[in-house]
């Protein structure tokens, strides 16, 4: 399914991935962990083909294909789904248009008929209910006014209508109650299959309670620095990341890569 | 001598004739002395303080070259006839608003494409000027004699001056008109005469209700200069619903000066989509002159290349326990220039004011620009005052955002823009109104973002939004 090799990626004169390597095969689920500043959002923006990022060496295979070579919108409708850490407010733009919009954008890219309203009420109803969100938060703009638990089951609730083929969740569980979290762990729960992978980026040990990895990955110091079964990540939550091997942990500050113009709403 | 007192000659028209010789008074029998002496003092304010130049203040950022380039003939009576027989009826916007419709053409108003009386309860006139007069009984003299102390600018003194028709809107007491009446603008360039100075008058009396949609648009010709004047008196407890939907082509040039006077616990809010015209102007001034008047003024302004809109929006708050309220959104692409120079005053003992000013811009490309003047002029106490002004480029995290979905760029891009303007469009209500709005905002390139083929425009932006990829190995 994913292929990441020796994938180094900077930030201007940074270098904040130093040359990852890891692959997710078919029906997998893979965790990616690791202290802050280790480059997890950073890897999660990169395969998303977020800016302002330069990949500087390695490459990324995504069924076979060159990933990076792909802007952002290709990629989504190939199948890759990037969950935000920071889902974006869009004033103005209900949701349910949201959700139409790209559900449909993403069906003419792949050639099939677009979905009237009638079915896509349909699909979202049942989409909805599964990660407990009223239909009326639905007719309020995107991300708009929401808690941070609204945004995130929002973000599953997007994974859900969309079914992609690749999940990158990045760190979608900060920050959320355990219902939420459970919301979340369902929602991915609800989406495996054989045909179907993902690679879920946490800080945490607390989701993969309610979502059985079938490898956990630590990430550190720009570098996968221990790869394992699930009981990798009991260890971690037990011991810490400081027991682990490897290069010393820096502290990184990641930029998200926000431009400073300022935006209008 | 100020500067602004005498144009350069190059500002004058190209006849060569002084200013004043230029102003055409209609001369006609019929009209009342008061009219003909109004008529006459106005062209002689123009003659004596000209033209505003970019030194005048409030006109800093609007040249007027290209307006003064047309020739500055009054259109004779009937002028609007030769063309009328090519303006068919889908000419015209629709859907029809369910009201009554006044069609006026150059300035003229023209019965045969109009439907007036149509849904007006008993007492309500809706009518021309020739026919207000006949019943004249002092609210047209009013009208006119409102800036007998001196006018704001030449283009108002000409309104006064060379109007040749009206549109006079009188609501008795306590009338109430559930269907909008709409008065539709069009501007049909004649061979010579290119200077329409339409005017409408709407004398709300105490507890009457009303909606009125002005809607202005030309056909193909050649550049025309509409300078129009609506003025708005509301009686104590009136309510007016105010729409402007301004979409003349890009050959027009566009000038427009809504003066609404409040009265006690009157309401008016006035709604404007600006899109159309090389030039475009919307002046608002109101006076809130009666205790526990209301307005809100909503705007937005699409600009896009080659296109200039100017909103100097005057508020002044002259009685206590008044409150007012400002929205203005500008959206400028291509090489446009959006001005937003909004004025709030709060006059010595208008205590117990309640007034916000904003204005918010969104830039499409590197060569948009827009000024943004927001200011307050306070003289009372227990005031509770606020303003504020926004410049921004789309939102770059939205933007990725809707693209990691697997929406393509350009479509996003229209996504965050009609969700910018989304939040006045919506205050167009939910029916026909909202209708026209949206399909004028659409033709505007909200939605057709490349039209003159200029894909730069919108598309500059991308530039420094997202660039394509960026990630090769």
């Amino acid at each position: 399914m994913l292929l990441i090799d020796d994938l180094h990626v900077s930030i201007g004169d940074s270098e904040i991935l130093s040359g990852v390597s890891l692959e997710v095969p078919d029906g997998e689920i893979h965790a990616v962990m690791g202290p802050n500043g280790s480059g997890k959002s950073t890897l999660a923006h990169v395969l998303a083909g977020r800016d302002p990022y330069e990949v500087t060496a390695g490459r990324v295979l995504y069924e076979g294909v060159d990933l990076l070579a792909m802007v952002p919108e290709e990629r989504a409708a190939a199948g890759v789904f990037l969950g935000f850490q920071h889902p974006v407010e869009i004033p103005g733009v209900p949701t349910m248009y949201f959700l139409r919009t790209a559900l449909n954008a993403q069906r003419r890219a792949r050639g099939q008929e677009e979905l009237g309203p009638v079915e896509f009420l349909a699909l979202v109803d049942a989409k909805r209910r599964l990660v407990e969100m009223e239909r009326a938060l639905l007719d309020r703009a995107v991300n708009d006014g929401f808690s941070g638990g609204e945004r995130k089951r929002n973000e599953i609730l997007q994974m859900l209508i969309l079914e992609p083929r690749l999940a990158v969740l990045d760190e979608t569980d900060s920050g959320l109650d355990i219902d939420a979290l459970r919301v979340v762990a369902a929602g991915v729960t609800t989406l495996r299959s054989p045909d179907r992978s993902a690679l879920v980026i946490t800080h945490h040990q607390r989701l993969l309670d309610h979502l059985v990895p079938d490898r956990v990955h630590v990430l550190a110091g720009g570098r996968i620095v221990r790869s394992g079964g699930p009981d990798l990540a009991a260890e971690l939550e037990a011991h810490g990341y400081a027991t682990l091997g490897g290069p010393a942990v820096e502290s990184l500050t990641v930029s998200t890569g926000t431009v400073s113009t300022g935006t209008a709403r | 001598m100020t500067a602004m007192a005498r144009p350069a000659t190059a500002r004058r028209p190209p006849s060569g004739a002084a200013v004043g010789m230029a102003v055409q008074v209609p001369e006609r029998a019929s009209e009342p002395g008061w009219l003909k002496a109004a008529r006459q003092r106005a062209a002689t304010w123009v003659d004596a303080h000209g033209f505003p130049t970019t030194k005048h203040e409030d006109w800093r950022y609007t040249k007027l070259d290209a307006v003064l380039a047309v020739p500055l003939a009054a259109p004779p009576e009937g002028a609007a006839e030769d063309g009328q027989a090519s303006l068919s009826s889908g000419d015209l916007p629709a859907p029809h608003l369910g009201g009554s419709r006044v069609v006026v053409v150059n300035g003229w108003i023209v019965p045969e494409l109009s439907a007036i009386g149509v849904a007006l309860p008993g007492g309500v006139r809706v009518e021309s000027l020739a026919s207000a007069l006949q019943a004249d009984d002092g609210r047209l003299e009013q009208s006119w004699a409102r800036h007998v102390g001196g006018y704001p600018h030449a283009l108002r003194a000409l309104n006064d001056a060379a109007v040749c028709d009206a549109v006079v809107i009188d609501l008795p007491p306590g009338a109430v008109v559930e269907d909008p009446i709409e008065v539709v603008f069009v501007s049909l360039p004649a061979s010579e005469a290119s200077w329409w100075h339409p005017r409408l008058v709407v004398v709300a009396g105490a507890g009457s209700s009303a909606t009125l949609v002005e809607t202005y648009l030309s056909v193909p010709g050649g550049p025309s200069v509409t300078n129009a004047v609506t003025q708005v008196h509301l009686g104590a407890g009136a309510q007016l619903a105010h729409y402007v939907l301004q979409g003349e082509r890009r050959d027009s040039l566009h000038f427009s000066s809504l003066e609404a006077r409040l009265g006690p616990a009157s309401r008016l809010s006035s709604r404007l989509l600006a899109t159309g015209g090389r030039i475009g102007r919307h002046e608002v001034d109101v006076v809130l002159a009666g205790e526990g008047a209301d307005v809100e003024l909503d705007g937005l302004f699409l600009v896009g290349a080659g296109q200039h809109h100017d909103n100097p929006v005057l508020v002044d708050h002259a009685a206590p326990g008044c409150t007012s309220r400002q929205l203005y959104k500008g959206v400028v692409s291509g090489d446009g220039h959006g001005v937003f120079n909004g004025h709030l005053v709060v006059r010595p003992g208008a205590d117990g004011t309640d007034a916000a000013q904003v204005n918010k811009n969104l830039l499409l490309s590197e060569q948009a620009e827009v000024d943004t003047r927001p200011r307050l002029e306070i003289n009372a106490d227990d005031v509770a005052c606020s303003h504020g002004a926004a410049v921004g480029q789309l939102d770059p995290d939205a933007l990725f955002y809707l693209r990691a979905r697997g929406v393509p760029e350009r479509e996003a891009r229209v996504v965050l823009v009609s969700g910018f303007a989304h939040e006045i469009l919506e205050r167009f209500g939910s029916g026909a109104i909202r209708q026209r709005a949206e399909e004028l905002a659409t033709a505007a390139g909200l939605i057709v973002l490349d039209e003159d083929g200029h894909p730069g425009g919108i598309a500059t932006c991308a530039a420094t939004g997202s660039r394509r990829g960026g990630l090769s190995q």
